[in-house]
């Protein structure tokens, strides 16, 4: 692994080195380092590149890390990982995405195709934070496509972090939820310069008290793009809440697009977005603590994507 | 300490908001500015803290002329300001805005000696976010913290009241008199609560944006109120709790 690789590794995963338990770092389209555990089983696709990932039932507090780095110009990835969470496991799932382009007047892309299949009251937390990296004119597009599948009494937690260097994104995820199933989905995004960003997302909640959080922060600069587009379809007796905050700077455009459907009478669906400047009186306040007008656009920034 | 001459402040197509205004607030006072709304008395505390600019007259502070100064070189100075309606954040919390207010990374157990200070159980709110989960009485206590941490020269509070129920009131003045204590900073409050009255050294009422009168408790809200007893009457009661 290179020290550009290296530097990805840590920005996206937090890793200096090779964690403990399972692991498969990807770079460049293929598979550099892997290790299954006693619990999590990592094992390559046959037919397609990418991973199966299975976790035994019952597994408790282990991590497994599949962060996939690109970090030269003119790679085009795709990858298709499966994880399979048996029945009452509970674990954390590091992921991320890292692309380089250095000077290269060429783009790279790495375009991630997960399905989570959660099963009986298992638990996951999913972490994924995405950068981009380069000098060049060379774009560095990332377009994950995320299916859960969660079975009863299953919850998931998404944690998903943009925050620079990625000129163009769509992300596409879908969710069904089984009784008593939650999804929990928090994502931050920051574009800036000429990016272009789309998060859409299609919940099914099918059975009876389960519930989808989306909670979606981003913050548009320059003369960047973002579409928050959130589908969600309540065919039971479900809650399901989504919220889309963002502030615009400079010439910064962001949409909310929410659809939410009640094909129940027991159904409770929720819609809030709220899109605009930063505060005039945030700005003040701050100041009147001391700090100049750019470290308190700082500080409000950094607070909101906290 | 603080000076302010001769300073107008008026909005286009509207009346003038203050009036020629001359005030001196020397060092280590407590001032209360009441009189009814519509004054000018929250005008005059955005004026000295630098949120509003006046039209005309000059603002010196410990000397030096402040008039042309943002509201960061005011606060670098030594100027804070409470204001009246808090402003809430989304994903600050409430340690990270006593750390801006003092000026560096407090630990938890340092930040939550200010809001102890308060009245505020630290570790109930020391990582709660200022968003709308706080009620208006929480988050007018933290705003008090936060200029409690900075202790400057000068605090100003517009109203530090509002919002805040009987028995932080009790513990408010109890705050405003604990600070009173240094000699060196003095504190302005905008008020209609007699009790605030009080305990200030003096009073300022401002009326139709001019200062009317001075002094002492009992020398100006006489004046005020057009009452010869406003202590005993009932009426000029109900008019300064309203």
């Amino acid at each position: 692994m290179n020290d550009i690789a290296k530097k990805l590794l840590k920005e996206v995963s937090g890793l200096d080195e090779m964690p403990k338990g399972a692991y498969n770092i990807r770079e460049n389209s293929k598979s550099v380092a892997r290790q299954s555990s006693e619990n999590i089983e990592i094992v390559s696709k046959e037919d397609k590149s990418g991973i199966d990932i299975i976790v035994k039932p019952d597994t408790k507090s282990e991590n497994v890390f599949i962060p996939a780095l690109v970090s030269c110009s003119g790679v085009h990835d795709l990858v298709y990982n499966d994880f399979f969470i048996g029945e009452n496991a509970d674990i954390t799932i590091i992921a991320g995405c890292g692309v380089s382009t250095g000077d290269s007047c060429d783009g790279s892309e790495h375009n991630g195709i997960h399905r989570f299949f959660l099963g009986k009251n298992s638990k996951v937390r999913y972490v994924e934070k995405h950068i981009g990296e380069g000098t060049g004119t060379g774009k560095r597009v990332i377009d994950p496509v995320t299916e859960v599948i969660q079975e009863e009494g299953s919850y998931m937690e998404m944690e998903t972090t943009q925050i620079k260097g990625v000129d163009s994104t769509r992300r596409f995820t879908t969710a069904k939820l089984k009784d008593g199933a939650k999804l929990v989905i928090k994502e931050k995004l920051m574009t800036h310069g000429e990016q272009f960003a789309e998060s859409k997302f299609e919940v099914d909640m099918d059975g009876e008290d389960s519930s989808v959080n989306l909670i979606s922060r981003s913050v548009a600069r320059d003369y960047s793009r973002q579409t928050f587009i959130s589908k969600i379809n309540g065919n039971t007796r479900c809650m399901g809440h989504s919220e889309c905050d963002a502030i615009i700077m400079d010439h910064g455009v962001v949409s909310a697009i929410p659809e939410i459907t009640a094909n129940s009478l027991d159904a409770t669906l929720i819609h809030e977005a709220a899109i605009g400047k930063i505060a005039g009186d945030q700005m003040i306040k701050l100041m009147t603590l001391g700090l100049t007008e750019g470290e308190a656009e700082a500080k409000i920034i950094d607070g909101f994507l906290n | 300490m603080l000076r302010l001459e001769n300073i107008s402040f008026e909005v286009e197509n509207e009346k003038e908001i203050l009036k020629d205004v001359n005030l001196t607030i020397e060092k280590g006072k407590f001032i209360a500015i009441t009189g009814p709304n519509g004054g000018g008395k929250s005008t005059l505390a955005r004026i000295i803290s630098g949120v509003l600019k006046p039209t005309k007259g000059k603002i010196t502070f410990y000397g030096e002329d402040i008039t042309d100064l943002s509201i960061t070189e005011r606060a670098q100075r030594g100027i804070s300001f409470g204001f009246q309606q808090p402003v809430r954040f989304k994903g600050i919390t409430v340690h990270d805005l006593v750390n801006i207010a003092k000026g560096e990374d407090l630990s938890v157990m340092e930040a939550s000696h200010y809001l102890s200070e308060v009245g505020l159980c630290a570790k109930d709110y020391i990582n709660r976010e200022l968003n709308d989960g706080l009620s208006g009485g929480e988050i007018k206590r933290i705003e008090i913290a936060t200029i409690i941490a900075r202790n400057t020269k000068l605090s100003i509070f517009d109203e530090p009241e509002a919002g805040i129920d009987l028995w932080s009131f009790n513990h408010l003045i109890d705050i405003f008199m604990k600070m009173h204590q240094s000699k060196e900073n003095s504190i302005v409050i905008i008020s209609h609560q007699e009790r605030i009255l009080d305990v200030a050294d003096e009073i300022i009422a401002m009326v139709d944006g001019a200062i009317v009168k001075r002094g002492a408790k009992e020398s100006v809200l006489p004046e005020l109120l057009h009452c010869e007893d406003p202590k005993n009457c009932l009426n000029c009661h109900d008019i300064l709790e309203a």
